[in-house]
């Protein structure tokens, strides 16, 4: 379904090395700091979700990867706490009303209103290549909690993952929708398969999500990242579908995101009150792990929106 | 979904009401549109481009309104 990446560096190289080798040895540890740290941990990462054609499915739980995964999970996870540290909390709103409070702090570029009206074809076919390694697994790593929650969250998580996935309908799941865009569009619809190009700040915006979805105890930022993408889809996406079609990308490309503007709108209500407020109620010490997930989610994408934006003003310049 | 029981219309705070299940709406001209999604959100502040359902422009209301200093809503 799909290869191993490229290596970008020593790490990766190893890595790669290690997994296309025998099961057996000793473990692999980070050493110091690597600029391709990122790529080592989403590669970590995708063995728990759909792995590679040419690694044994059995590497996934290797303790040979473990002290590796560590490592770099805790230097991602100091990161973000850095990032996030000294963010106004609103302690004391209810904590659906804080996350709205926090998302309307914080500013950020905007890719979306940027592709609504002066975005090249070119331009929106990267940001879409960019986009398709979360796209392509959507909703695939909030998942990771569902195990791990009480019955009020759970269930209000499910009614949201229930639509995200299809209602029962394959054609009707939001992966299999951008799947089909990109196919459309000319794009390459594989899993996985713009993994070469992904920018570091892409990489970590989804190793963020799977480290929060498979990390129990950071269940609440899972939770509170979820709340915050849902709440700032809506509006986006509606510049992004006349974006679409304003370069002249197929319906199909551009109706994936017209089907994000009605469904994230509810969806961002059930996140907010019933899925975040059910959760911090019932474990309240989960509070500031939800504003840190949601605010995480905020400022991720300002990264990569910044980072993108850049290079295109350059090329333009 | 729930039986015997009618279904429950959620007014959320300066936002749109949730739907459980199926649900038809009638508009203004008599039109109905069906959602088959399990939640649904239907507009309250009439400026959805995707009316009847929400779209979320309320909040640019609110923003502009903000702005303004007029109250919200």
């Amino acid at each position: 379904m799909t290869h191993l990446p490229r290596p970008r560096g020593e790490l990766t190289a190893r890595l790669v090395e290690t997994l296309r080798g025998p099961l057996d040895g000793p473990p692999l540890t980070l050493g110091g700091p690597a600029p391709d740290a990122s790529l080592a941990l989403w590669m970590l990462h995708e063995l728990h979700y759909r792995g590679f054609d040419e690694v044994d499915d059995r590497w996934e739980w290797s303790p040979r990867l473990m002290p590796l995964r560590r490592d770099l999970e805790d230097d991602l996870e100091r990161r973000l706490r850095e990032r996030y540290a000294g963010v106004a909390t609103y302690d004391d709103l209810e904590v659906d009303e804080a996350v709205v409070a926090v998302i309307d702090d914080h500013e950020g570029p905007s890719l979306a209103r940027h592709v609504q009206r002066h975005a090249t074809r070119q331009e929106v076919e990267e940001l879409l290549r960019q986009r398709s390694i979360y796209h392509l697994k959507e909703a695939d790593p909030t998942s990771w909690t569902i195990p791990r929650l009480s019955a009020g969250p759970k269930a209000a998580l499910l009614l949201v993952q229930l639509d995200e996935y299809g209602a029962g309908d394959p054609a009707r799941l939001h992966h299999a929708l951008f799947a089909q865009g990109l196919a459309d569009s000319g794009l390459d619809a594989a899993y996985g398969a713009y993994v070469d190009e992904a920018t570091d700040a892409v990489l970590e915006q989804n190793n963020a999500v799977s480290l929060f979805g498979l990390q129990r105890r950071m269940r609440g930022a899972a939770l509170g990242h979820f709340a915050a993408f849902e709440a700032t889809s809506s509006i986006p996406s509606r510049q992004l579908a006349q974006g679409m079609r304003r370069v002249g990308l197929p319906e199909s490309m551009a109706g994936y995101y017209d089907e994000h503007v009605e469904a994230d709108a509810a969806h961002e209500q059930v996140a907010l009150r019933d899925i975040c407020g059910r959760l911090v109620r019932e474990e309240p010490a989960l509070r500031d792990d939800v504003l840190l997930g949601a605010w995480t989610c905020l400022d991720l994408e300002a990264r990569t929106a910044r980072d993108l934006l850049g290079r295109w003003e350059a090329v333009a310049a | 979904m729930s039986g015997s029981r009618p279904p429950v219309l959620r007014v959320c705070a300066d936002g749109p009401v949730l739907v459980t299940g199926e649900v038809e709406v009638e508009d203004a001209d008599g039109v109905r549109h069906r959602s088959t999604r399990p939640v649904s959100a239907v507009c309250r502040c009439g400026a959805s481009s995707r009316a009847p359902w929400c779209d979320g422009t309320h909040k640019l209301l609110r923003a502009r309104d903000a702005d303004r200093g007029s109250p919200q809503g």
